[in-house]
């Protein structure tokens, strides 16, 4: 489950990320309360931010509420401004539409919108509400809205491995991913069945949701770090995020090494990088090792980094080191391996010059 | 959270990432519902650092009043834990699990008398931050240069039979800083210029959200226990091996985590050279005692054996204990124990073929300054 986690940017991520940066350039702010489930609390924890806003002076409405309402939302609603959705109903079915155009002329600070995955029925100003908050942000509105994990899109793969359900209302990643502030609303699995009885008997469904919906804000998070670092011209320092760095060479453990590399990196939730420092005048059987370590690395979801260079102890330090690695895995050539990539000399060098990151020695087949 | 049921209490505890991000707020919140519920829930140690928001949720809270302890002269204030058991409520709530207790307090630290309260069958609701962990505190130093001084063990943490983080943003954070919603201006502006900055607080945000990620994996029901056929063959157990210098306790720290982390086992050696304690100098033998303690308060099982060859100890060692990887320091130490130390590294890898070295890292903030210029 966590495989698909905190990859390195590939080229589409680095495109995504300008348009993640772009979208921050928005005239409003978007600021988004994720749950893993509903009656985590979130329209609680957010409705008492508009009262708390509201008691420091900012012009707060509310536009959009979901259609349970408990005792304790009512009492808070009762101390904001509401703006009425517009009421449709088409056949059987009853909408409430935010209603954009009403929002727009009141022109608050700042607009309150809960159930953030939601369809509008033909005929509305925009086929869905999250494009409702978007004109809301162009015209300078900030927005605080909420939303489950399992209405974001590109989420709805894992939810349904997990729940088998796969609801129909969704909203991209990328909007929340764009959002400048998200805050994850958190609660134990054991707190909600108590909430409410139709949340089945077992918890570990709900633990896993949860999982993904920390892992996703830590992802968040992580990315709204990195462009703050690099607007501000920062470096990345190391301590904060592990990052596992496996070096491959043609007579390296390839497999071992990756695959150990594969389990640290799910277990620790971080990336998987693979790097080869090219070797001149490989043999042809070298070649074809080389070749299908590295689509091993492939296959097991490395992100895989090649240097050409004379010195491969500095280069790897310094890949390591701008790449903010936490663990380096290196093969260790056995005596009589001259091939061996890591000569005792090279290995007291690397270890010496690696500060700060854990070096992991993976002894080399015998014989190579 | 509710009633003691069974014998032990539950021990809930609320997880952030630093002073503000609202954990106390939000524990007292839930109390407060659990009061309308008709639960007896007590407040047995409240910080309220000023904060408005925060003392308005007391009201209606029964408070157990602190003990007042005298040092030097001067009169402290902590949990009276006599008191709440006496009291005997369903639920207490304790801020600030980390805290250390002035000296002359019947127990050293607040986690201990937690303890004492879910040993008398009263559940407990506390409080703690992410850089609190033992086992982080090399890295929160690396990151951001302050060495966080009250720790308490990850076990705790582990353990407990919820936990739940408590989840703000840096920005939102900072606002409340600035609108001295925290601490007062003066403090409130030293923090800003340190341990408060956008950077730091992404960063431990980011670890306190992929804990709270780890503590759900390890509290999933069902996961198959470290013996069932399926994981077996995948059991990681980590051999920390431990020597004379300060640093063994990042080894320690690391070692552990990593184990965790993986879901393995941890052990601790200590290969006492030439066979004689009586070779090692008095701050020798206290530094490699104090390690021992240490990995125990730890939960990690220690052996202290004798060898003439410290590396061929070691893999001896490893082998009969099905050891996965070994985990060392870089540097040797000076003085006679040098000519025992250096070198083993290597000795150590040839002699254990089919493990895994790993070199610890001596994570310092240095380091990184040492990298920017």
């Amino acid at each position: 489950m966590p495989s698909e986690s905190g990859r390195r940017p590939n080229p589409e991520e680095l495109l995504r990320q300008l348009q993640v940066e772009e979208q921050r350039n928005r005239a409003g702010r978007l600021k988004i309360f994720l749950g893993y489930a509903s009656r985590v609390g979130k329209s609680f924890r957010m409705y008492d931010e508009g009262r708390r806003r509201k008691m420091r002076g900012q012009d707060v409405v509310v536009a959009s509420v979901q259609s349970k309402l408990t005792p304790d939302l009512l009492d808070l609603l009762k101390t904001l401004e509401f703006i009425p959705p517009i009421r449709v109903t088409l056949g059987e079915k009853a909408y409430e539409v935010l209603n954009v155009a009403a929002v727009l002329q009141r022109h608050p600070q700042v607009c309150f919108v809960d159930e953030l995955a939601y369809d509008n029925p033909p005929g509305s100003r925009h086929s869905q509400r999250w494009q409702d908050v978007r004109e809301l942000l162009d015209n300078g509105i900030d927005v605080v809205a909420a939303v489950n994990l399992q209405h974001i899109a590109e989420q709805q793969d894992g939810v349904a491995r997990i729940t088998g359900k796969r609801p129909a209302q969704t909203i991209p990643e990328e909007f929340v991913r764009t959002a400048d502030e998200i805050v994850l609303v958190d609660v134990p699995p054991e707190e909600l069945q108590k909430r409410d009885a139709s949340a089945g008997a077992d918890t570990r469904p709900l633990s896993e949701l949860r999982e993904l919906a920390l892992l996703l804000t830590a992802e968040v998070v992580e990315g709204q770090l990195q462009s703050y670092l690099k607007s501000h011209g920062l470096e990345m320092r190391p301590g904060s995020q592990e990052r596992i760095l496996v070096c491959l060479t043609p007579r390296s453990n390839a497999r071992r090494m990756l695959e150990r590399g594969r389990r640290n990196a799910d277990r620790f939730h971080c990336e998987l990088l693979a790097l080869y420092v090219r070797q001149k005048n490989l043999s042809s059987s070298d070649q074809a090792a080389i070749d299908s370590h590295l689509a091993l690395a492939r296959e097991l979801g490395a992100e895989v980094h090649f240097l050409e260079t004379g010195n491969p102890v500095t280069a790897i330090v310094e890949f390591a080191r701008v790449h903010g690695v936490s663990q380096l895995f290196v093969g260790h050539s056995l005596p009589r391996g001259w091939r061996g990539f890591m000569s005792r000399n090279a290995l007291d060098r690397l270890i010496r010059a690696s500060q700060g990151m854990d070096v992991r020695i993976f002894p080399q087949p015998a014989g190579t | 959270m509710s009633g003691t049921g069974g014998n032990r209490g539950k021990h809930k505890i609320y997880l952030g990432y630093a002073a503000g991000v609202g954990k106390t707020y939000q524990m007292l919140d839930e109390a407060n519902h659990m009061l309308r519920r008709g639960v007896d829930v007590v407040i047995g140690y409240f910080e309220p650092h000023g904060r408005k928001d925060t003392i308005a949720r007391t009201a209606g809270l029964e408070i157990i009043p602190r003990r007042q302890i005298t040092y030097r002269g001067a009169t402290f204030e902590e949990m009276d834990t006599q008191a709440i058991l006496l009291r005997r409520p369903q639920v207490c709530l304790v801020d600030e699990l980390a805290h250390t207790n002035v000296p002359g307090s019947e127990r050293t630290k607040r986690w201990e008398d937690v303890f004492v309260l879910l040993d008398a069958g009263i559940d407990v609701c506390s409080t703690i931050n992410v850089q609190h962990l033992e086992s982080l505190n090399d890295q929160i130093w690396q990151l951001t240069g302050v060495r966080v001084r009250e720790t308490v063990p990850d076990w705790i943490v582990d353990e407990a039979a919820q936990v739940e983080l408590v989840d703000a943003t840096a920005g939102a954070l900072l606002n409340r800083l600035e609108r001295g919603a925290i601490y007062p201006p003066e403090k409130a502006r030293q923090a800003m210029e340190n341990f408060f900055t956008e950077q730091n607080l992404s960063a431990l945000r980011d670890l306190a959200l992929r804990h709270a990620a780890h503590e759900v994996e390890e509290k999933l029901p069902e996961t198959p226990s470290p013996l069932s056929s399926e994981s077996q063959a995948g059991h990681e157990c980590i051999l920390i091996c431990l020597d004379e210098e300060p640093a063994a306790a990042i080894l320690i720290r690391r070692g552990k985590r990593v184990a965790d982390y993986l879901m393995g086992s941890c052990l601790a050696l200590y290969v006492l050279p030439d066979l004689d304690w009586e070779r090692l100098a008095p701050a020798e033998h206290e530094a490699v005692e104090k390690h021992l303690s240490f990995a125990r308060n730890l939960r990690i099982e220690t052996h202290v054996l004798e060898g003439k060859d410290i590396a061929q100890t070691i893999a001896n060692f490893a082998r009969s204990h099905d050891v996965t990887q070994i985990f060392m320091r870089r540097s040797a130490p000076k003085g006679w124990l040098r000519s025992f130390r250096s070198g083993n590294v290597h000795r150590v890898v040839r002699l254990t073929r089919d493990l895994e070295v790993t070199i610890v890292a001596e994570r310092s903030p240095q380091t990184v300054a040492a990298f920017r210029n």
